[in-house]
């Protein structure tokens, strides 16, 4: 074991008013490494990352920070960055209407005297997406790439900063499998090249993969560092909840009825390029008690299936029927996709799915207030927070009241939120996109028991997943949808992620 | 997570009073204000400002401006603007002038299709903004532009009037006084008006005390019984004291009846309709809004419409007060509006502001306004105070916000 440490943090300890974010964090990186950090949502490590690079400035909490030997007192991102230390967050921090080239070198602009020098901006960027292994003009509008590409720029940006310490908060949350594969072999290749890196990670098959220590923690405090020899799911679950967690996915005995929900020749077409199609004539159907997966990789169609089928939310030119119950039903507009028994909860949470500045109340009774109203249109307040109550208490919520504002609570109470809403909203038929990005192992753990729930009640349940073992784990059946097609259909049981992604790859044969 | 797992409600049912008072500090924190200014000016003015012609003025003055700050406040909290009011409020003024002294047509006809033409204004400006998806600044900036051109061109560059007594009354007139003048303490007073004063604390304590029951029946923290009286005694107190000034001068204007079924309408339909809560959820996030099923497009269009509506009664307030149309009536007043909503709270990324803030906002610009006349500070100046003001008051509420 190389004693070479390019970094230790010891004791750090950071409070805001009320809460102990921190408790006598302890953190050893060796240089060459690839770390990672693990941890459930609001266990401190963004906090940690956050006191490392300077963004909670020297003095702000207690404890020693020692980089390359030297003792450090960062007072912003410029300090720490200066020293080779560079952060990228979860949320990417691009400009989406400037180019690559110029996201690249924003706040460290290659100009003399304020003129930038345009020729050396194209030159160095070429070359950096070179190392990082981008394929791209670096003129392009960082809109016109993907959440991929997009990751790649802002590793290419670290890099046009000389990063020594790369930190990578997340980096393939919102990532397809490709394209977090390909982000993990270039994370290793630059291991080669001698770069340490410290990975936050809530992905325990990557951790596993890529990561040469790991350091759990939970609460506040770091409660182990392991080497990789050590590492197994099992030990890194159980010191991340404190608990061992026997299954990860709670068990149901399926109690299967008739077809409910199905979908017959759908159509769809990109709203801005009407000749693409983005959705090939899909069939799929759901059955009364069912747990129906949706499995694929990004920008397979899932989410535009999803939406365009609830309430034509996405795309142009659609065709295609909706049945409820056997019968063709009105889904046109969100309010009669409601009305005819159908909930759609996004998976996109803070975006899509909740009003961030007001309450759990308000958000939770939203999509059904005309059954806590009047025929008039007043609210019955009574009836509303005893609606509220009733669902904070059923999925779950932990908030100190239902007038907790819904943007302070943690990302797996809120998407207990989204799911309230909608079962407020009595539907026949659910579905989930990505119901689990995001939160943390425990939380994860409830929203399946819910699911569950919701499942023997007789409802039926389409849930569009990225995580292979998530569907596995909690469906009755699966389809897999590449390239708007679905290109196979299994039973949970005798599916694997080999099957799945062999689907997926000879569909993408055929497409070619 | 761990952090939020505390305090569920059972040890929150009883708030201390300091709880209460920071609590309260936050919500009445504009009435203060208000109460703070006004003393201030009664002691500038030498005691001008309280006095019963002086408040009835005040309220005259900035009726036409409340009454917009009402249909501005669901416009901003719909994460909207609408810069068009004065124009509107204007060319409107000027169609009543053209109905009424030029073709002799019946003061409330007249009314009645003056605000019928505000709110195909509005609902025009809002068809754009909601369907075409123009930003509502371009599109009332237009409308701002094309509404002062043709009250103009209306107007032919005239002034027009004086109009008939029945519509004069909208401003000048004050309610009738059935039960008869009373006499109390050598001060004669409008009785109808203290009758209704304490009809409307009576309203007003019986609300709080139900709504306090309704609190406590759900195991919600009431705050400390004397601080729940005390504060209501304040309010009551405050209601009675004006309503008093107002009866030993002429009584209730009119206008101020208006207003106040306005202000009670708005309250109703933002806190407790459907139609309000999914302005507030539309302002907060429009693209959850939708996908939750609001029909977030009609929605802005009856918004701007209703403000078109507010702004047309507005403007015939206005040209009732003058007794005539003026080519330039309501220049600029789409400015006092909307500053006296973001005054009163409300957030220009919508999806934050109450109605009463609206109104406490507008009373504030218009105390300062007729403190500051009365003091003879030169309008220059006037303007330079209030900008402070505004800017002042914005980021003390944000301050108080990031430290909570």
């Amino acid at each position: 074991m190389s004693d070479d440490i390019i970094l230790e943090m010891r004791d750090i300890t950071k409070t805001f008013p009320g809460v102990k974010a921190l408790e006598n964090v302890n953190l050893k990186v060796r240089r060459g490494d690839i770390h990672a950090i693990c941890g459930e949502n609001g266990a401190g490590k963004s906090t940690l990352m956050k006191v490392l690079s300077g963004v909670y400035p020297f003095g702000s909490y207690s404890g020693d920070i020692r980089y390359e030997g030297q003792q450090c007192h960062f007072n912003g991102i410029h300090d720490s960055e200066k020293r080779g230390i560079v952060i990228i967050h979860q949320e990417l921090a691009l400009v989406p209407m400037l180019s690559i080239a110029e996201n690249m070198f924003l706040g460290n602009e290659q100009a003399t005297n304020g003129i930038i020098n345009w020729d050396k901006v194209r030159r160095r960027a070429a070359e950096l997406l070179k190392k990082v292994g981008l394929r791209e003009d670096p003129d392009t509008l960082i809109t016109n790439i993907g959440t991929g590409k997009q990751q790649l720029v802002e590793i290419a940006k670290a890099l046009a900063k000389d990063v020594r310490l790369l930190i990578l908060d997340e980096p393939t949350a919102s990532l397809s499998e490709k394209d977090s594969q390909s982000l993990l072999d270039l994370l290793v290749e630059f291991k080669a090249q001698g770069m340490t890196s410290i990975m936050i990670s809530h992905k325990l098959n990557e951790i596993k993969r890529i990561a040469d220590q790991i350091t759990i923690i939970r609460d506040g405090q770091s409660i182990e560092t392991m080497d990789k020899a050590d590492i197994t799911e099992d030990r890194i679950v159980t010191s991340m909840v404190g608990r061992s967690l026997e299954n990860r996915y709670p068990h149901r005995e399926p109690n299967i009825g008739e077809t409910i929900f199905e979908v017959k020749n759908w159509s769809v077409h990109h709203p801005l390029h009407p000749e693409r199609q983005i959705i090939k004539s899909v069939n799929l159907s759901v059955r009364k008690g069912e747990v129906v997966g949706i499995a694929g990789l990004m920008g397979a169609g899932r989410t535009e299936f999803a939406m365009s089928v609830f309430g034509r939310s996405y795309g142009t030119n659609i065709t295609g029927d909706v049945l409820l119950h056997g019968k063709k039903a009105d889904t046109s507009t969100v309010g009669k996709a409601v009305k005819a028994g159908l909930a759609y909860a996004t998976e996109d949470r803070k975006v899509y799915g909740l009003n961030l500045i007001d309450h759990i109340k308000h958000n939770v009774t939203v999509a059904n207030l005309p059954s806590v109203s009047s025929k008039l249109g007043v609210i019955d307040d009574n009836a509303e927070l005893r609606a509220a109550n009733e669902y904070r208490k059923k999925t779950n919520i932990r908030s100190s009241s239902v007038y907790q504002i819904t943007g302070n609570l943690s990302g797996g109470n809120q998407q207990k939120v989204v799911l309230s809403k909608w079962l407020f909203a009595n539907p026949d038929v659910l579905i989930l996109d990505e119901p689990t990005r995001g939160i943390d192992v425990g939380a994860k753990y409830e929203i399946y028991t819910i699911i569950n729930k919701l499942a023997d009640e007789g409802k039926g349940i389409l849930v569009i997943s990225s995580e292979m073992p998530e569907l596995l784990g909690i469906c009755d059946r699966i389809y897999v949808l590449n390239e708007g097609r679905i290109v196979a259909e299994m039973k949970a049981s005798e599916a694997s992620q080999e099957k799945i992604m062999r689907a997926i790859v000879r569909g993408e044969e055929k497409a070619a | 997570m761990s952090t939020e797992t505390a305090a569920p409600t059972v040890n929150s049912a009883k708030a201390t009073a300091q709880d209460a008072i920071k609590a309260n500090l936050r919500e009445y924190g504009l009435v203060l204000a208000l109460i703070a200014i006004m003393i201030f000016f009664q002691f500038t003015t030498s005691g001008v400002l309280f006095k019963p012609v002086n408040l009835t003025n005040l309220i005259l003055q900035n009726s036409y401006i409340i009454v917009m700050a009402l249909g501005m406040l669901l416009v901003i909290v719909a994460g909207h603007i609408d810069l068009s009011v004065g124009s509107v409020a204007g060319f409107i003024g000027a169609v009543a002038a053209v109905l009424m002294v030029d073709f002799g047509f019946n003061p409330f006809l007249a009314g009645l299709i003056c605000i019928c033409v505000g709110a195909v204004i509005g609902g025009v400006q809002g068809y754009f903004i909601a369907y075409m998806k123009i930003p509502s600044f371009i599109v009332t900036l237009a409308g701002m532009l094309v509404f002062k051109g043709l009250a103009l061109w209306l107007l032919g560059g005239r002034s027009v009037g004086p109009f008939q007594p029945e519509f004069q009354m909208l401003s000048a007139g004050f309610i009738p006084d059935p039960i008869g003048p009373w006499t109390i303490g050598g001060v004669k007073l409008h009785a109808t008006t203290i009758v209704i004063a304490l009809l409307i604390v009576a309203g007003m304590l019986f609300a709080a005390l139900k709504s306090r029951r309704n609190r406590e029946s759900h195991g919600y923290d009431a705050e400390p019984f004397g601080f729940f009286v005390l504060k209501n005694a304040v309010m009551a107190g405050i209601v009675l004291f004006l309503l008093y000034m107002l009866a030993s001068y002429r009584g209730l204007p009119n206008v101020l009846v208006v207003m106040g079924v306005l202000i009670a309408a708005f309250v109703f339909v933002t806190k407790r309709m459907t139609f309000g809560r999914r302005i507030y959820a539309m302002g907060g996030n429009v693209k959850a809004a939708a996908l939750s099923g609001i029909h977030t497009e009609r929605l802005t269009f009856y918004i701007f419409a209703i403000m078109g509506a507010l702004a047309a009664l507005a403007g015939l307030i206005f040209a009732a007060r003058l007794n005539m149309a003026t080519p330039k009536a309501g220049a600029g007043m789409e400015l006092d509006v909307i500053a006296a909503v973001f005054i009163g709270g409300a957030s220009a990324l919508g999806g934050v502001g109450q109605v009463a803030g609206a109104v406490i906002g507008a009373f504030i610009m218009g105390v300062m306004n007729n403190g500051m006349s009365i003091m003879g500070i030169n309008i220059d100046w006037q303007q330079v105070i209030k900008g402070l003001v505004l800017l002042g008051a914005v980021a003390f509420d944000l301050y108080n916000k990031k430290k909570a």
